[in-house]
């Protein structure tokens, strides 16, 4: 009996020990070179990100985002877009930035508990956090102890309402919600739309309810609005069907991009072709390993970036990306970080910040600067923010072409 | 005709939850133990299925029988390793070591496959032309589900009822001991029992995955829960009772989400769950053998 645990003891470490050995050579996983915390180790074609000439002499600049888990697209795409940002912004020789990635998996416990890995490695400002779950979390946690926070991504007008000191790049879910519902009254005019949200998530139901509102306000039919839930959200066999009985040709989906995978197929499989119209959190969909881009053929969108926009600083980005990140094309949610990056780096200029100054003076500095800067950026041109940390910037829509993103 | 739709997409998904059940219900009928790790054993045979037709570009038939093999191999090796040295433990350690390995395939299968989702495609390649004018859509994926179910438990029945080892299979199920000095090898029955529950949790994996293309490490956890709900409303320990079990959850869970709602209706599928079981606490279809004190 004894040497057969011992056979079993040693069978499982080799097993793990192969499964460590494949995890390294996997070919799986090409869009997250960036799980650990250093970023020098995790990203050895951008040197120059993490290791400023002058130590001491650089901005302690934190991110917080899903690396790994069912929302990693967004994540890693954000990291890397910021990576890019303070490579240039560190080879123009001015303000240097030390940027340090640390993952949350899109849960608010594991957030926060990020973030105080952040604040214990001497954290000036805060880029994040990417979804709108943790956010809430952790945005209470930067009100507390006045740091800076700048969130490429999370929408929700919670992560924002009553803190000062936070600031998103990113348009709030109302906006979203508004702007798909007069994006389709306008382009759309008279047709029957079905909701399919999760109602158990901060940011879908928020987007829904605006959603909802404004197409009451502009006298457009909602004809059928089903939900699901983190635990449901495998099977919308009905949920498509009861959209399909109820005769609507546009479905709105203010939800992520994995389940709205599911739900092209089985509309696919069940022989209906609506025309599908997601808000950001429908960028990403392409970038799923296995996934069939004609499924995605004609969905809409709402997203402030278009990777195929011609102006040169766009272009550079691209270019940049593709090399850096395995050709990967990158989406909003990359130039959002990018972007996030660049407005910090602005408003550290336009308060004359040094980088000895602490954490806290930083932020007063910082929020004082905030609503008189004007930034330039890839996910709008003269981006303006309100006190109250909501950014002025319109979303945009766009149709996906043979896997592109194309205005309509 | 949208009730038929309704009924059709019930059933269907009530298949794979089925097929899922009639392994945990095999296994507990013989072992009298909860396979917690059978859902995940549904994961890995997605994986196995997705790699074999993304990677090595294989043809479905020769994925699914690749994901069978591995599945089997794995669910024997689990049985050995994991299962046997505790037979004489408790059922409690039983227990909690099965949720170990639960946990250990969860987290082995991010290690390989990374926690990404991948987009697993569909193996079926044929398209049910529209019913009644088009008022009646099928899909093949509910299709090949329905009939893959139906094959499986007429397949087990037979064997259960017919041959040696599904005879040495119900010994053990009524008495290990007695079966055992009637020269039935229990330790080879019960991993032939895991052998069959596994394969059956390759093919419940890889429709599931056609039907919902979502493929990550903790893809086969909430399937798995359903379908051990459906074998418990079944009566765990019985075959028709998994079956019965597995196509009424699916039915009432569709049902409820179209004509009552959608955010109730696991609630819905739970209660009528509890009310079953305090009318006939062994399930539909399961016997109620008091414990002799």
């Amino acid at each position: 009996m004894k040497k057969f645990l011992a056979a079993a003891l040693a069978g499982a470490m080799c097993l793990s020990l192969m499964a460590g050995c494949s995890n390294s050579s996997a070919p799986s996983n090409p869009s997250n070179p960036s799980n650990s915390s250093t970023p020098a180790a995790s990203n050895p074609s951008a040197p120059a990100a993490s290791a400023p000439s002058a130590s001491g002499a650089a901005f302690k600049l934190g991110g917080i985002g899903p690396l790994t888990g069912g929302n990693a697209i967004y994540g890693n795409a954000v990291m890397n877009g910021a990576k890019i940002a303070v490579d240039e912004i560190n080879a123009l020789g001015g303000i240097q930035l030390e940027f340090n990635p640390q993952d949350d998996v899109s849960d608010a416990e594991t957030s926060v508990n990020a973030y105080n890995n952040l604040k214990d490695w001497g954290m000036q400002a805060l880029v994040g956090t990417v979804t709108t779950g943790p956010c809430i979390a952790v945005s209470a946690e930067v009100f507390n102890d006045r740091i800076f926070a700048l969130t490429p991504s999370a929408s929700s007008t919670d992560v924002i309402s009553g803190k000062d000191n936070m600031f998103q790049v990113c348009f709030t879910d109302p906006n979203q919600g508004v702007g798909a519902a007069d994006y389709i009254s306008q382009n759309m005019a008279g047709s029957k739309v079905a909701i399919i949200y999760q109602n158990d998530s901060a940011y879908s139901q928020g987007i829904r309810d605006t959603f909802v509102a404004e197409a009451a306000a502009k006298g457009l039919e909602v004809v059928s609005e089903t939900t699901f839930t983190e635990d449901t959200q495998t099977d919308f066999s009905v949920q498509v069907a009861a959209a399909q009985a109820a005769g609507a040709d546009v479905i709105f989906l203010p939800i992520y991009y994995t389940p709205a995978s599911v739900i092209l197929t089985q509309a696919k499989a069940a022989g209906y072709e609506p025309t599908f119209f997601g808000v950001d959190g429908m960028d990403g969909i392409l970038t799923v390993e296995g996934f069939d881009i004609s499924l995605a053929e004609g969905v809409m969108l709402l997203t402030p970036f278009s990777a195929d926009a011609d102006d040169a600083r766009t272009k550079n980005f691209v270019d940049t990306y593709a090399k850096l990140y395995n050709g990967e094309t990158p989406n909003q949610f990359a130039a959002d970080g990018y972007d996030a990056v660049y407005i910090i780096y602005e408003a550290l200029q336009a308060a004359n910040c040094t980088p000895d100054m602490s954490a806290q003076d930083i932020c007063e500095a910082l929020v004082a600067v905030m609503p008189t800067i004007t930034v330039d950026g890839l996910t709008g041109a003269g981006m303006t923010w309100a006190a109250t940390g909501e950014v002025s910037k319109a979303p945009m829509a766009v149709v996906i072409k043979d896997g592109v993103y194309v205005t309509p | 005709m949208e009730f038929l739709n309704y009924l059709i997409s019930g059933i269907s998904l009530g298949s794979i939850y089925a097929i899922i059940a009639l392994g945990y219900t095999m296994v507990y009928g013989i072992a009298k133990m909860l396979n917690f790790a059978h859902g995940d054993v549904i994961m890995v045979g997605s994986y196995v299925a997705f790699c074999a037709i993304s990677y090595l570009h294989l043809p479905a038939l020769v994925a699914i029988v690749l994901a069978m093999a591995v599945c089997t191999a794995l669910g024997v090796i689990i049985e050995g390793l994991a299962y046997r040295p505790l037979r004489q433990a408790g059922s409690l350690a039983v227990l909690i070591t099965a949720i170990g390995v639960s946990y250990f395939l969860q987290n082995a299968a991010q290690l390989i496959w990374g926690a990404t989702p991948k987009n697993f495609t569909s193996v079926v390649g044929f398209k049910v032309p529209p019913l009644f004018g088009g008022a009646l859509t099928v899909s093949g994926e509910a299709v090949v589900t329905i009939a893959a179910c139906i094959v499986i438990m007429a397949v087990l029945t037979w064997f259960t009822g017919s041959t040696k080892m599904g005879k040495a299979m119900r010994a053990c199920s009524e008495d290990k001991s007695a079966a055992q000095l009637m020269g039935i090898n229990v330790n080879s029955t019960i991993s032939m029992t895991f052998a069959i529950g596994s394969a059956l949790a390759a093919v419940a994996g890889v429709l599931l995955c056609s039907f919902s293309p979502v493929l990550m490490p903790t893809t086969g956890s909430m399937p798995g829960i359903k379908a051990f709900t459906a074998a418990v409303f079944g009566g765990i320990g019985s075959i028709p009772g998994a079956f019965l079990g597995g196509i009424l959850l699916g039915v009432i869970e569709a049902l409820a989400k179209a004509y009552i709602s959608t955010n109730l209706a696991n609630s819905i599928v739970f209660a009528v769950l509890i009310v079953v079981l305090l009318v006939r606490p062994a399930g539909l279809m399961g016997k109620y053998v008091p414990e002799k004190v």
